[in-house]
């Protein structure tokens, strides 16, 4: 063992042994309101990133982790801008430094990061992943923004509010997470305005925001009115050109309140709470916890109209509040379409 | 819609010098460098830094245009660096520049989070606006193509005729060539090659850092990490393509830009809806291999590219 090493050893050491001090002292504080003994325990969990916690999905993820440390459910840490052949790495660090459990997105890991997890049995891993879980593979838990179900409703939004029946959609790449949010969008419009056409693009990228837009005003010359605005960029034509946008995974309307009529959007913190029920419980094992995001069990939503409150038909808003009511109640169910949504 | 009408319309070509105009500066910025002898693959870096640098200074608070002073001058930091390393000390090309593409991009990565340790999407600013210039922008087509820009791509325009003009009617300008293609000849006149080379690395990476500065500050209005997404890399495709001119280095610039906005166009036509999407996002740099192929043919490259020069040495 070299000096590095033993430093680290010691630091850990002294990191948890403040820890035990902390949880102690909350314990003595605690003595009064037995509700709060939980809190003594939080688990550790470390978040890795292969995006700056800034970004779309990945925000969802960071935001209900805090939200569960404000609890004092768990103990976050996490590591952003991870790239994906350095990610394996980064898991084996956490594992070793004893985080209980790893939380994460592993779409261009996805064998590597299975193979950590496989030394690794007794931390539970929970990854964003285009795969299903491996029963073989107990502590290895999948998640995605299974979200169709507020992507359907902001869909009907959407047919209601284009006027030349154009609906210009922009994409990083058409994977499964990505289509399915896109073909919910296209069947919610559908459902309002059978005749809706769709320009589908998508631009090879996650993060070119003057790409997005420069492929958002070509919809917007060909006789889009609305954009259903997946990546960063999109909403910016829109407000450009003055026309709308539909937004997705994250409410970006404080941003644009001209231009965002709706969005659909994920929480992530029916998941995570899941996962770590099942970590305190000893029960965390193989699953797939995309189910977490389906609107009845409170994983995703559509934001509040806020400034187009009043300007959406009444007739498409009857139509949402009536299938949500279905949704909920599982008298309807929002396809699961994963293939590559296309231009019409 | 039709291909002719597309190519027919002025949004179109619009959009070309809009997605020209930041490779432009960067081509101009390498194609300095190289004309000096100096191959910079930093680019790509320097184009992250000065992204960053320009957004954050007006970010904080300065004008648009010492925005972009600013992101020219941490581009010349960057420049510095690969020049003393390159220049004096003659180390790998290669290795120099695309280590200090690693630095730029991490150092700026860094930065961003020290400065925003906490934000749920990065900050907007006022970016530059569209600038039609009278007349001139009412003319069909070209006139808002050319003349309904922001004022950094007039800026890009003028850059390619200042560079033009430095490099063949100056003496600097010979002297900088012949850096290039035969630097014991610019020693044997007095000269001094490794001035000379490290001035243009340091002008040059001033460019490309301006070329970023236009990703944030006038194609769009914010900074995100890896926004510049491979358009240094194009940059060095184009200073082949343009045989080290610079006139010929700005056709190549439009004409990338202009098969970029044509995929991005026929991508939302019925045609787009049965071929891969990634066979239109591959058109750009498949159509520019083929067009560098045709046009290189008689290019004439620097004699001392990537030679490095000890004065008294043979």
């Amino acid at each position: 063992m070299n000096a590095a090493d033993k430093n680290r050893r010691l630091s850990i050491s002294r990191r948890s042994f403040m820890a035990t001090t902390a949880g102690a002292a909350v314990l003595a504080g605690a003595a009064t309101a037995p509700t709060r003994l939980l809190a003594a325990s939080p688990i550790k969990v470390a978040g890795i990133y292969t995006v700056p916690v800034e970004q779309q999905w990945v925000s969802r993820i960071h935001k209900a982790a805090v939200t569960a440390q404000g609890r004092g459910d768990i103990e976050y840490t996490f590591s952003e801008n991870v790239s994906n052949t350095d990610y394996p790495r980064v898991m084996r660090e956490y594992a070793e430094q004893g985080y209980q459990m790893i939380v994460g997105e592993v779409f261009g890991a996805e064998q590597e990061a299975r193979e950590v997890a496989a030394d690794y049995p007794d931390i539970a891993f929970l990854m964003g992943s285009s795969f299903k879980e491996d029963a073989a593979l107990s502590n290895f838990a999948v998640f995605d923004n299974y979200i169709q179900d507020a992507s359907y409703l902001s869909g009907i939004i959407a047919g209601s509010m284009t006027k030349s029946a154009n609906i210009g959609m922009v994409g990083g790449f058409p994977i499964p997470e990505v289509n399915r949010l896109m073909n919910a969008f296209m069947a919610g419009a559908q459902e309002m305005n059978p005749d809706i056409k769709f320009q589908v693009s998508f631009i090879g990228s996650w993060f070119d925001p003057p790409k997005a837009k420069e492929t958002a005003f070509a919809m917007i010359e060909q006789g889009a009115d609305l954009l259903y605005a997946e990546r960063f960029g999109v909403s910016d034509a829109a407000k450009e050109r003055g026309i709308l946008a539909i937004g997705n995974v994250i409410d970006t309307q404080a941003d644009y309140p001209d231009t965002v009529v709706a969005s659909a959007i994920w929480h992530f913190e029916p998941t995570l709470d899941a996962a770590i029920a099942n970590v305190k419980a000893g029960s965390f094992t193989a699953a797939d916890y995309g189910v977490y995001s389906f609107m009845k069990e409170g994983g995703c939503s559509l934001a509040p109209l806020g400034t187009f409150e009043g300007k959406v038909p009444a007739k498409a808003m009857e139509l949402v509040a009536k299938r949500q009511a279905e949704i909920q109640s599982g008298a309807f169910s929002v396809v699961i379409n994963d293939e590559d949504p296309k231009s019409s | 819609m039709d291909l002719i009408d597309i190519l027919l319309s002025a949004s179109f070509w619009t959009a070309t010098i809009r997605i020209a105009s930041p490779l432009i500066f960067a081509t101009m910025g390498e194609l300095i460098c190289e004309r000096a002898g100096v191959l910079n693959l930093g680019i790509e870096g320097i184009m992250v830094a000065g992204a960053f640098a320009g957004w954050m200074a007006v970010y904080s608070g300065t004008g648009l245009w010492t925005g972009v002073a600013i992101a020219m001058l941490v581009g010349m930091a960057f420049g510095l660096l690969h020049s003393l390393l390159t220049v004096p000390f003659g180390l790998s090309q290669h290795v120099v520049g695309l280590g200090l593409t690693l630095l730029a991009t991490s150092l700026t990565y860094f930065s961003y989070r020290l400065a925003l340790p906490q934000v749920t999407s990065p900050p907007k600013i006022e970016a530059f606006e569209v600038l039609p210039i009278p007349v001139l922008s009412d003319i069909p087509i070209i006139g808002p193509a050319l003349f309904a820009q922001t004022p950094l791509t007039y800026l890009a325009f003028a850059l390619v005729l200042a560079v033009s003009i430095t490099l063949y009617r100056t003496p600097l300008g010979l002297a900088l060539r012949a850096a290039g293609e035969n630097p014991a000849a610019v020693a044997a006149q007095g000269l001094s090659v490794t001035a000379l080379r490290m001035g243009a690395v340091i002008v040059g990476s001033g460019l490309m850092a301006v070329g970023g500065a236009f990703l944030t500050m006038s194609a769009f209005d914010s900074f995100f990490f890896e926004m510049v997404n491979g358009r240094g890399w194009i940059c060095i495709a184009l200073v082949v393509f343009g045989a080290w001119k610079p006139g010929k280095a700005l056709m190549g610039a439009v004409l990338f830009a202009a098969f970029d906005a044509l995929q991005i166009r026929i991508q939302q036509t019925p045609i787009g809806a049965n071929i891969p999407y990634q066979v239109f996002l591959m058109m750009p740099y498949f159509l520019s291999i083929v067009a560098l192929v045709a046009m290189s043919r008689r290019a004439e490259v620097p004699a001392a590219l990537m030679v490095p020069f000890n004065k008294g040495e043979r």
